[in-house]
């Protein structure tokens, strides 16, 4: 979330899709509620269901899933051609007025520019800023750029912290010379040079009528053009008072252009003035209680504590993996670019001082050669299908169902077959660490299987303590409530008792390249129990040695918390878990675990309860909240501003910006970017499949795209090759199609061993809409069995007109959905109750280039009478 | 029990004398408001009244709905009803509404009971089971106009909702409403209920085009310590079966008022009742079927 | 029998005094007569373990945490000083003393050997010592050093992790360190899905 929950009380306007939060988020849905009630605040849902959320909301649309850049791309139309935009905020705020380098290529094909055919990859050096100065209102052909300019590299993504933020280590990492960005950009002002950003944004999607939405998403135009008004509506006449949020979820990650899907929703909220605004945003929802935490500390292959990237083969040492990961500004000469990545060494060496301790030293590189360096994919998918091929031998599942989680769960089965081993740390049987009795697996055939399998009891959530963090960036702490049962432990305590056994065999016997292995730094107090109040002051930072602000003249003793993130060197004097985290545990104590109960501005901001990273700000790029004056835009609604007697930023949040950089300097809000603003075209490596966002098919659909049907589907999205590895056509008979997710009533597969809520709701079930199951002559309760191109499932239908017929390209369609709880151990699947079929069974293995999540989201069936 | 305040009883079933304790403390008149239109049917209150009440955990059956279970148990006493309600255009109305005990102001059940103390009535409005006072005659059952009361087949007495009378006899608020994730939930008193319900029904009307918004508070039965805010208060049945004008059935009233002054005989009057109410009204068995298994809910017929 | 916890407090605290159906007039048994169950328990501050909108929860324990007294859950409700929310909690959060109390916990070590087809106890040590070796043995087997380009790549290969929703912060440090120090490029968490 760029903005938090209980923030959305303060918006006028909700978009809600790709996302059910009444359902998977019902307390912090109470705030959309809030806005209702308090400022009559109106509510769109667009979802391929009726849903619990859309049950309350003032305007519902059908979409069918995996249309949702066509309907998103159709309101950017919308609100263009109705000058529903925040003109200055897109001036100042975002790069509308850059110049694009000649021989950049809009997709009319369904391709950028820069697409190699073979590797199906682009080559992205047309992506990129024009190097100039000032055109502003001269929209004839720029001058030649010149030919020695500074430039950088390009990091990340657009303004997403979450998921997307992450590239991938490219496979042709240093193949080639990498392109640079421009430190100084042409630019036009006055939006009207053909290429600038605002100009070509403006033709990539007027093709996106209100026509070419209906045949796509299946929306009827007039039902589209109404909530394409209602949306922009806010920004009628320019108005800047009024404010809109957009909120989604995984319904929006889990496709194969998953994260264009969210850029989409981002430009939308840039050009009409929305982020960094309170009310405002783009909101992850996030599923789970601390995938954020995860998310932020590198939980995934690709990345390290904060979201540094992991250094890739290429990096022969630390100042060439620096040079590589730390961006330098790119911007119109006369601007200000923060661009706090700048500061990347020293969240680097902080980072490596707290994972190796005295072992790393200068000379050594701070020891950045105990990390492994990547050049390829290793996400969830590849997992699976790599430990399928034999390369994985021994996997660890922490509280992870992968069997479940799929995608494909059979396939998952399969590769379980080919480790070696499997430790699993869980609280309740699962399927994963019993995939070697899954259903069709007979006793002969165990015998076949020949993995061992750990199981060991981990603790419950009351059992521990430790910190989580929510999805508006809260890290809040929690205690512990009462022992593990039996002889269950602590899940720290396991991975201690591994590790360290494990460091004593290298220490006894040697072995390959143990010097990481011996000097990763594990002095806690007990380190067979690492005490997790020790681990979150070693995470926050400390001194290694006394530091003084040469500003303020304030000393941090060797030794000492550090108060946050802007005190991190370079030079080894400090170590520090994960910058983004640094300064949530202090000499001042725990931030995390503050209770302050107070909201003097009546935001929702609560400054004094837990800690939120960044630097405990609560609204993400809240400078763009004012106008280029330092001004609220909306003076109701006052987070931060420019205080001119103070010469400083200040208000109600702390400013996510230089505290002391006076409006006139022209600093960009989007500090994280090396531009300083935010970004409507996403220069060069930014998006591996297109610097705007582009309408393709999901890998599984039923009709040709009618952009442009000859390139359908997201063209870099590659398909898996193993011999479960199916893709289905309509052609074949796949021609329903299907939309996984959760109930309110479970929580993904946990609660299946919860007698309270199996008894809520007891059984697997799809929902069927009432007209395709007339034409089967099915009733509500038979049982119908689904069937893609892997595998089938089966269940009990629900029949119901909460999801319509459509016309998709013309065409009538219907859409069915399936709730993912069930599996083969859980109390209801004990007890005989369901058919012990998997809905991931049915999903297909492919990835989204950007954040590799697979697509869980419409993929195509069959559906028949069981 | 004596050392901290104890709810009061205002009225109480088939009570030779005076009821003990009665005016010995003021108290308010308490209230549930329930908002049907910001209710999301995540039933948190269902689990909040199972949780809260221990109650054991019963079996159920998918039956082509969200619904939890046709109607309330005696071990589940708050229970969302799903109702896909068609619209001219072809579209769907998904109504949730949460049913339990309305803890009436007349309350039928009351009325009906021929066990002394088995049901009483607090001075702060809720209508609380006694199951130590309890014969399981069930005749509450067929007194409540909303189906609410249920036998316990094992212990033969009869169970509902309490409005957690232990809860707010320690000054907590039930257990559902804490629950309530989008605050469609609200407890306090009923004057204040009352205001919030009718402010709501007026910003529904005025800002969101539901013209017939409105509050549900029935005068039949002098009015309810639940009440509901309804997308549209004309046509209350659609929310599974509330009823337009519920009433007691005469024959319980007519019993009661004409040998309330004869005490003694209590249980030859009860019987009385009892044959009166079987002449009238019809024998207590079968219950009228629940309009989910008709088909209204959840399978968009 | 399904008894409800409220009905057998209620009996017991009225004692001996059975039906007052024939008219006795017994005050108590009139009178609201439970206690509230939670009201000596001890309090626990913590975060839901479900969704991402991290809903304070106070679980409630038996006992008042005197040495001689196994805190066992009764009750958990919403936190109402929790600013996000206030108290209440889904039917998810509602219901976490069963996940808390439930009799499908997993209490030991357990190790399913080759070919085998079902499950056999194993003790902490004996499985710790197992995994060690093993985690070592594949390490060694598939670490490389350089690749085949002869640049420093210190990765292995052939050891996946994957983590779940609820690891905490702190735990997630933790495998970052020692999975990263093993060399593992496998590391994922359901953050990814």
């Amino acid at each position: 979330m760029t903005n938090g929950w209980i923030d959305i009380k303060n918006t006028d306007m909700m978009l809600i899709m790709g996302g059910n939060p009444a359902e998977n988020h019902p307390c912090g849905f109470k705030w959309a509620i809030e806005a209702k009630i308090q400022r009559n605040a109106k509510t769109i849902v667009v979802d391929p269901r009726l849903t619990r959320t859309a049950a309350t909301a003032d305007l519902y649309l059908q979409i069918r899933a995996g249309a949702d850049i066509a309907f998103l791309g159709g309101v950017i139309n919308y609100a263009l051609d109705n000058n529903r935009i925040a003109r200055d905020y897109l001036v100042n705020y975002t790069n509308a007025g850059f110049i694009i380098k000649e021989g950049f290529k809009l997709p009319d094909d369904g391709l950028y520019s820069g697409f190699d055919p073979e590797t199906k990859m682009y080559d992205k050096s047309s992506w990129n800023y024009e190097e100039g100065g000032d055109l502003s209102g001269k929209a004839v052909l720029p001058t030649p750029s010149g030919q020695n300019a500074r430039a950088t590299h390009v990091q990340g993504s657009d303004t997403g912290q979450g998921h997307q933020g992450a590239s991938p280590a490219g496979a042709k990492a240093g193949a080639s010379p990498v392109p640079l960005l421009p430190s100084k950009v042409a630019f036009d002002l006055s939006l009207q040079h053909p290429r600038c950003v605002f100009q070509l944004l403006k033709k990539q999607y007027e093709r996106y009528t209100p026509e070419m939405v209906e045949r796509i998403t299946g929306i009827p135009q007039d039902q589209f053009l109404k909530a394409a008004d209602l949306y922009t509506s806010i920004r009628k006449d320019g108005d800047m008072k009024k404010v809109s949020t957009i909120i989604y979820a995984v319904g929006w990650t889990q496709h194969s252009f998953g994260t264009q899907i969210i850029r989409t929703a981002a430009m939308l909220q840039m050009l009409m003035g929305n982020v960094g605004r309170a009310g405002g945003g783009v909101n992850a929802l996030r599923g789970h209680s601390n995938i954020q935490g995860a998310t932020d500390m590198a939980g995934v292959f690709d990345t390290l504590p904060g979201y540094l990237k992991m250094p890739n083969p290429n990096d022969v040492d630390l100042a060439t993996y620096l040079k590589r990961i730390t961006p330098i500004s790119s911007k119109p000469d006369p601007w200000n670019s923060f661009n706090y990545w700048s500061n990347t060494p020293k969240f680097t060496v902080s980072l490596l001082k707290a994972l190796y301790g005295p072992a790393a030293t200068k000379d050594n590189d701070w020891a950045f050669h105990y990390l492994p360096k990547i050049d390829r994919n290793y996400s969830w998918v590849n997992i699976w299908n790599d430990m399928y091929e034999g390369k994985i031998k021994g996997l660890f599942a922490f509280g992870m169902n992968g069997v479940m989680i799929g995608p494909d769960s059979t396939k998952n089965i399969e590769a379980l077959k080919k480790a070696d081993w499997l430790v699993v740390c869980e609280i309740y049987p699962d399927e994963t660490s019993e995939f070697w009795r899954a259903p069709g697996i007979s006793a002969d055939d165990q015998k076949k299987i020949n993995t061992t399998v750990y199981r060991l009891p981990g603790a419950g959530f009351a059992e521990k303590d430790g910190s989580f963090t929510n999805s508006a960036r809260w890290l809040q702490w929690k205690q512990i409530a009462l022992p593990p049962p039996g002889e269950a432990r602590l899940d720290q305590d396991i991975l201690a008792m591994i590790y360290l056994k494990v460091r004593e065999l290298y220490q006894k016997e040697g072995g390959k390249f143990a010097d990481p292995v011996l000097n990763a730094t594990f002095a806690y107090t007990n380190p067979y129990a690492p005490s997790l109040a020790e681990v979150a002051k070693e995470v926050s930072g400390k001194a290694l040695a006394d530091i003084t602000d040469p500003k303020t003249n304030q000393t941090i003793k060797s030794g000492q918390q550090v108060p946050g993130f802007a005190w991190l060197k370079d030079d080894g004097t400090t170590a520090c878990g994960n910058w983004i985290y640094s300064g949530s545990w202090t000499e001042a104590g725990a931030m995390i675990q503050r209770r302050g109960t107070e909201d003097p501005s009546g935001l929702g901001i609560y400054p004094n309860w837990a800690w939120s990273w960044p630097a405990n700000r609560r609204v993400l790029y809240n400078r763009a909240s004012c106008d280029l004056n330092g001004k609220p835009w909306d003076s109701s609604r006052r987070q931060v501003w420019w205080d001119e007697g103070k010469q400083l930023w200040v208000g109600n949040d702390i400013p996510d910006f230089k505290p002391d950089s006076a409006p006139k300097d022209h600093m960009g809000p989007f500090i994280m970017n090396p531009e300083g603003i935010g970004r409507l075209f996403v220069p060069l490596g930014g998006m591996a499949d297109g610097p705007f966002p582009e309408h393709y098919e999901p890998i599984e659909s039923p009709i040709a795209n009618p952009l442009h049907p000859n390139q359908s589907n997201n063209p870099v999205v590659k398909k898996y090759k193993t011999e479960f590895d199916k893709y289905g056509t309509a052609d074949q008979g796949f021609n329903v199609i299907c939309t996984t997710y959760r109930l309110t009533e479970h929580y993904h597969y946990w609660t299946k061993n919860n007698p309270m809520n199996v008894q809520l709701v007891p059984e697997p079930f799809v929902e069927v809409p009432a007209e395709l199951a007339d034409r089967m002559g099915v009733h509500g309760g038979e049982r119908v069995k689904v069937t893609s191109a892997r595998s089938h499932y089966i269940a009990k239908a629900m029949v119901t007109r909460r999801i319509r017929p459509m016309k998709i390209d013309g065409k009538e369609m219907f859409q069915i959905g399936l709730p993912i709880h069930w599996g083969f151990r859980g109390i209801a699947e004990d007890e005989g109750k369901t058919a012990k079929t998997l809905a991931n069974q049915l999903t297909p293995t492919v990835i989204d280039p950007n954040a590799f999540t697979p697509e869980f989201k419409g993929f195509l069936v069959k559906i028949e009478k069981a | 029990m004596s050392d901290r305040k104890t709810l009061q009883i205002q009225r109480m079933s088939a009570h030779p004398g005076p009821i003990p304790g009665t005016g010995v403390q003021r108290d308010v008149q308490v209230c549930k408001l329930v908002d049907t239109t910001t209710c999301i049917g995540c039933k948190a209150c269902e689990v909040a009244c199972v949780e809260w009440n221990d109650m054991p955990f019963g079996a159920t059956t998918f039956d082509n709905t969200y619904q939890t279970m046709p109607e309330t148990r005696w071990n589940f006493w708050n229970l969302i009803k799903f109702n896909e309600h068609p619209r001219e255009d072809g579209t769907v109305q998904w109504l949730m509404r949460k049913d339990q005990c309305m803890h009436c102001a007349d309350p039928g059940c009351l009325a009906a009971c021929p066990a002394d103390g088995a049901i009483v009535q607090y001075t702060n409005g809720i209508v609380d089971f006694n199951q130590e006072n309890c014969i399981g005659c069930e005749y509450c059952v067929s007194g409540c106009p909303f189906n609410i009361p249920k036998l316990n087949p094992g212990t033969k007495k009869v169970y509902k909702c309490t409005l957690c009378s232990d809860r707010v006899g320690e000054g907590l608020e039930p257990a559902c409403i804490k629950a309530c994730p989008t605050g469609c939930l609200k407890f306090g008193t009923k004057d204040d209920m009352k205001f919030i319900a009718e402010e709501r029904a007026k910003q529904l009307r005025d800002n969101f085009g539901m013209e017939k918004a409105g509050v549900y508070d029935p005068e039949s039965i002098g009015g309810t310590h639940v009440i509901y805010v309804l997308h549209d208060a004309t046509d209350p049945e659609r929310y599974g079966g509330l009823p337009k004008n519920p009433t007691i059935p005469w024959s319980y009233t007519v019993w009661k008022w004409l040998f309330k002054p004869v005490l003694g005989a209590f249980a030859l009057f009860g019987g009385l009742g009892v044959l009166l109410h079987y002449v009238t009204v019809g024998p207590r068995r079968p219950q009228p079927e629940p309009p989910n298994k008709e088909g209204t809910n959840g399978n968009g017929d | 029998m399904e008894l409800s916890r409220r009905t057998f407090l209620k009996g017991t605290l009225v004692g001996g005094v059975g039906f007052s159906a024939l008219g006795f007039d017994l005050t108590p048994v009139y009178a609201q007569t439970q206690g509230l169950k939670i009201s000596r328990a001890t309090e626990t501050r913590s975060t839901c373990p479900y969704c991402s909108v991290s809903c304070g929860v106070i679980i409630y324990t038996l006992g008042d945490k005197a040495k001689n007294a196994i805190p066992q859950v009764v009750h958990v409700e919403g936190d109402p000083d929790h600013p996000i929310n206030r108290g209440t909690l889904c039917p998810k959060g509602s219901s976490l003393e069963q996940d808390i109390l439930n009799d499908r916990r997993l209490l030991k070590p357990q190790v399913r050997r080759p070919g085998a087809t079902d499950w056999e106890d194993i003790s902490w040590d004996q499985a710790n010592a197992e995994i060690a070796q093993r985690v070592k043995k594949t390490r060694d087997d598939t670490f490389l050093e350089k690749d085949s380009q002869g640049r420093t790549v210190n990765r292995c290969e052939g050891i996946a992790w994957t983590g779940g929703c609820t690891d905490t912060n702190e735990f997630n440090y933790l495998v970052v360190k020692s999975m990263r120090s093993l060399g593992v490029c496998y590391l994922e968490n359901q953050a990814r899905v």
